[in-house]
């Protein structure tokens, strides 16, 4: 028997009952994430038919997208965009109220993005199925669980039966040979890996991240990696679990302790593709060759490296990309005026993130006439920070320090870019309007969006960091 | 659910590949707590003007768009997000039926879910489709074939389980609820 690849070992354990050709796998979910945007009508459904939460204990709820990132005003409300925004989020209150669902409100010391807080309180383990009505959960898959969004109506089918039915996804491996140079970030690798398959190269797929570059990242980089599978078109990303996985769940809140926790470590030591196991397909990428990296069109897979230039549009539609940001073919993006940058989201609004963009304003002022917005992704981040003294970093280089939240990631909440101006943003998504209407997204990483704000221009961070390197 | 067996409308054509779900229905009208109502902001940024107005080069302004409920879509349609709020707002706006060469995973189970027939054809035909926007189709769920006005035919790719749904009108919440003693067995065993 041929051997099995870490989503076969994870979809076997949870197939409740197997797929057919004219039925596809009942999937038994381990952890169901739920917020207050793609669930209301969820729980509507549950309460028409007159249904119960079928496994509270494996749901947890939190609100990050329509909540604002300014603190609450004098008499305790948070300053909400609109009164619908509010209304979104008492309606999740009362929803997790009514079905017994345990929820970190905006007032909970572990609230924050989802896929952030997932992996901060430890309830992200290897080996899971995880959930959300949310595309970017396959953030979770960097713990090596099989983590994946669906939309509202099975966000109801796992409230009420802890079960989904799928159709097993092909898998794809992504070996990424080589190492990382100095100065190149996770974020840098997943824009190059998106411009490389393109953004439905990984349509019906799983992804598996492997390979010595994969192994050196830290458990935050490996998260921003599997966070941008979708980016692709992926199902979901994921990476086998190895000491650094363990090293960053050990003592979590939520984590098994003591002789639990051997117990599930055994487990855990058996989650990694067998040697002889099969990859629908195999891609292979030179990490040495990856170098900062930029989105410069309007989807993820539009990347060019900061030393080359933007290439020709192969089409009118590349054109019209090219157009809406308000750049020409063959000039290269480093010296494009900057109005706002943005630093957080789940992508990169992790306390790694937030020290890479930290580093790089050390001692320097953001630019005159750009405006920096700093949200770390977590209650816990935002602690972990100013613990730091980061906040005062972002806040003596004329940044905003905000409360966590997705922000200007989507733009629900009321921070956004105003029509025309051109944002650097360590998020994920650079759709036209995804940061308000007309608002033109440039994607990179967290050292990338500090130097464009200190320069005021696209800039290469290396001469920033390696500059602080030597200093 | 209501059964989705044939469908018999004209086309309207976008051909712009990778249409996201932030164009089909942009984030700031996600905060809604019902289904209802989105149609009115379906590809809002590209059917109205920035002073409110609608623009009337956009496809879906023009008369000839009025009663149409087929979309031919270029490839990749409804990447991105995992908002259900994309296929809502189609289906609100009077869409009936989404056509590519390739649709993104979680927007056509989406849509799916909620009748509306997310189908993929072959890129010939898609390129035949793309070519000819306003055309007559005729969509057959049961025998996965779409006929030409000139009585043409071709078919297109469903999954069996989703055609099965849509053609009997089987709510798929209440399929998971039949597997019951399965998954109350799957739980026993593993805890
Ligand atoms: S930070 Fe952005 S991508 Fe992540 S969950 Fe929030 S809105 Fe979605």
């Amino acid at each position: 028997m041929a051997g099995r690849t870490l989503l076969d070992k994870i979809w076997d354990a949870h197939a409740v009952a197997p797929e057919t050709a004219a039925t596809p796998a009942v999937l038994y979910v381990d952890l169901h994430l739920v917020h207050e945007v793609t669930s209301p009508q969820a729980f509507a459904e549950l309460r028409a038919r007159g249904l119960a939460v079928r496994r509270p204990a494996r749901t947890l709820a939190t609100m990050d997208h329509s909540t604002p990132t300014l603190p609450a005003g004098a008499d305790g409300t948070p300053p909400f965009v609109t009164p619908e925004a509010a209304e979104q989020v008492r309606t999740l209150r009362a929803n997790c109220r009514e079905f017994g669902i345990e929820l970190l409100d905006l007032d909970s010391a572990q609230r924050g993005i989802v896929h952030v807080i997932g992996p901060e309180l430890g309830a992200t383990r290897p080996g899971m199925t995880i959930v959300c009505g949310d595309s970017h959960t396959s953030t979770h898959g960097a713990f090596g669980a099989l983590a994946f969004g669906i939309g509202t109506s099975e966000v109801g089918h796992v409230l009420a039966t802890q079960c989904l039915l799928q159709r097993k996804p092909r898998a794809m491996a992504i070996e990424v040979r080589g190492r990382l140079r100095p100065g190149v970030d996770a974020k840098d690798l997943v824009l190059h890996i998106i411009g490389r398959i393109g953004v439905d190269g990984g349509t019906g797929c799983v992804i598996e991240y492997r390979g010595e570059a994969i192994r050196a990242l830290s458990m935050e980089q490996r998260m921003t990696v599997c966070n941008m599978s979708i980016e692709a078109g992926a199902r979901a990303g994921m990476i086998a679990p190895d000491e650094a996985t363990y090293a960053w769940l050990r003592g979590r809140a939520r984590a098994p302790q003591g002789e639990a926790w051997t117990r599930t470590l055994a487990h855990w030591k058996t989650l990694y593709s067998d040697r002889d196991a099969r990859f629908d397909r195999v891609v292979e990428i030179d990490a040495a060759a990856v170098r900062p990296t930029l989105s410069y069109g309007t989807h993820p897979g539009m990347v060019v490296d900061i030393d080359s230039g933007v290439p020709q549009a192969g089409n009118a539609l590349q054109q019209r990309a090219l157009d809406y940001m308000g750049l020409r073919a063959g000039s290269r993006l480093a010296g494009t005026p900057v109005d706002v940058v943005f630093v957080g989201s789940c992508t990169n609004g992790r306390l790694s993130d937030l020290r890479a963009a930290a580093a790089v304003l050390r001692g320097r002022q953001v630019a005159k006439g750009v405006r920096m917005l700093v949200v770390p992704g977590s209650a816990a981040v935002k602690r972990d920070a100013e613990r730091e003294g980061l906040d005062a970093v972002f806040r003596a280089a004329g940044a905003e320090w905000r409360e966590p939240g997705c922000s200007m990631c989507i733009a629900m909440n009321g921070d956004r870019v105003a029509p025309g101006q051109l944002a650097v943003s360590t998020s994920n998504r650079n759709f036209e309007g995804r940061q308000g209407p007309g608002a033109r997204t440039v994607l990179a990483s967290p050292a990338s969006a500090a130097a464009a704000a200190v320069a005021g221009r696209i800039a290469d961070p290396r001469d920033y960091v390696v500059a602080e390197a030597v200093a | 659910m209501k059964p989705v067996r044939h469908l018999h409308s004209r086309t309207i054509v976008l051909a712009h590949e990778n249409i996201d779900t932030d164009r089909i229905i942009p984030a700031r009208f996600l905060t809604t707590t019902t289904r209802e109502g989105l149609g009115r902001h379906a590809f809002q940024d590209w059917r109205y003007r920035s002073d409110g107005s609608p623009d009337p080069g956009f496809v879906l302004n023009r008369p000839e768009a009025a009663g149409a409920a087929i979309l031919v879509a270029g490839r990749n349609f409804g990447c991105g997000s995992s908002r259900e709020h994309a296929p809502w707002a189609l289906l609100d706006a009077g869409i009936r039926a989404v056509i590519s060469s390739e649709i993104a995973d979680i927007f056509r189970s989406n849509a799916l879910k909620n009748g509306l027939l997310a189908i993929t054809v072959a890129e010939a035909e898609h390129r035949f489709l793309l070519r000819h926007p306003g055309l007559e189709l005729r969509i057959d769920v049961a025998a996965g074939e779409i006929t030409l006005p000139d009585g043409g035919r071709f078919g297109f790719a469903l999954d069996a389980f989703a055609r099965h749904c849509l053609v009997e009108g089987i709510d798929q919440l209440g399929f998971l609820l039949r597997q019951e003693q399965a998954i109350q067995r799957h739980e026993e065993m593993h805890g």
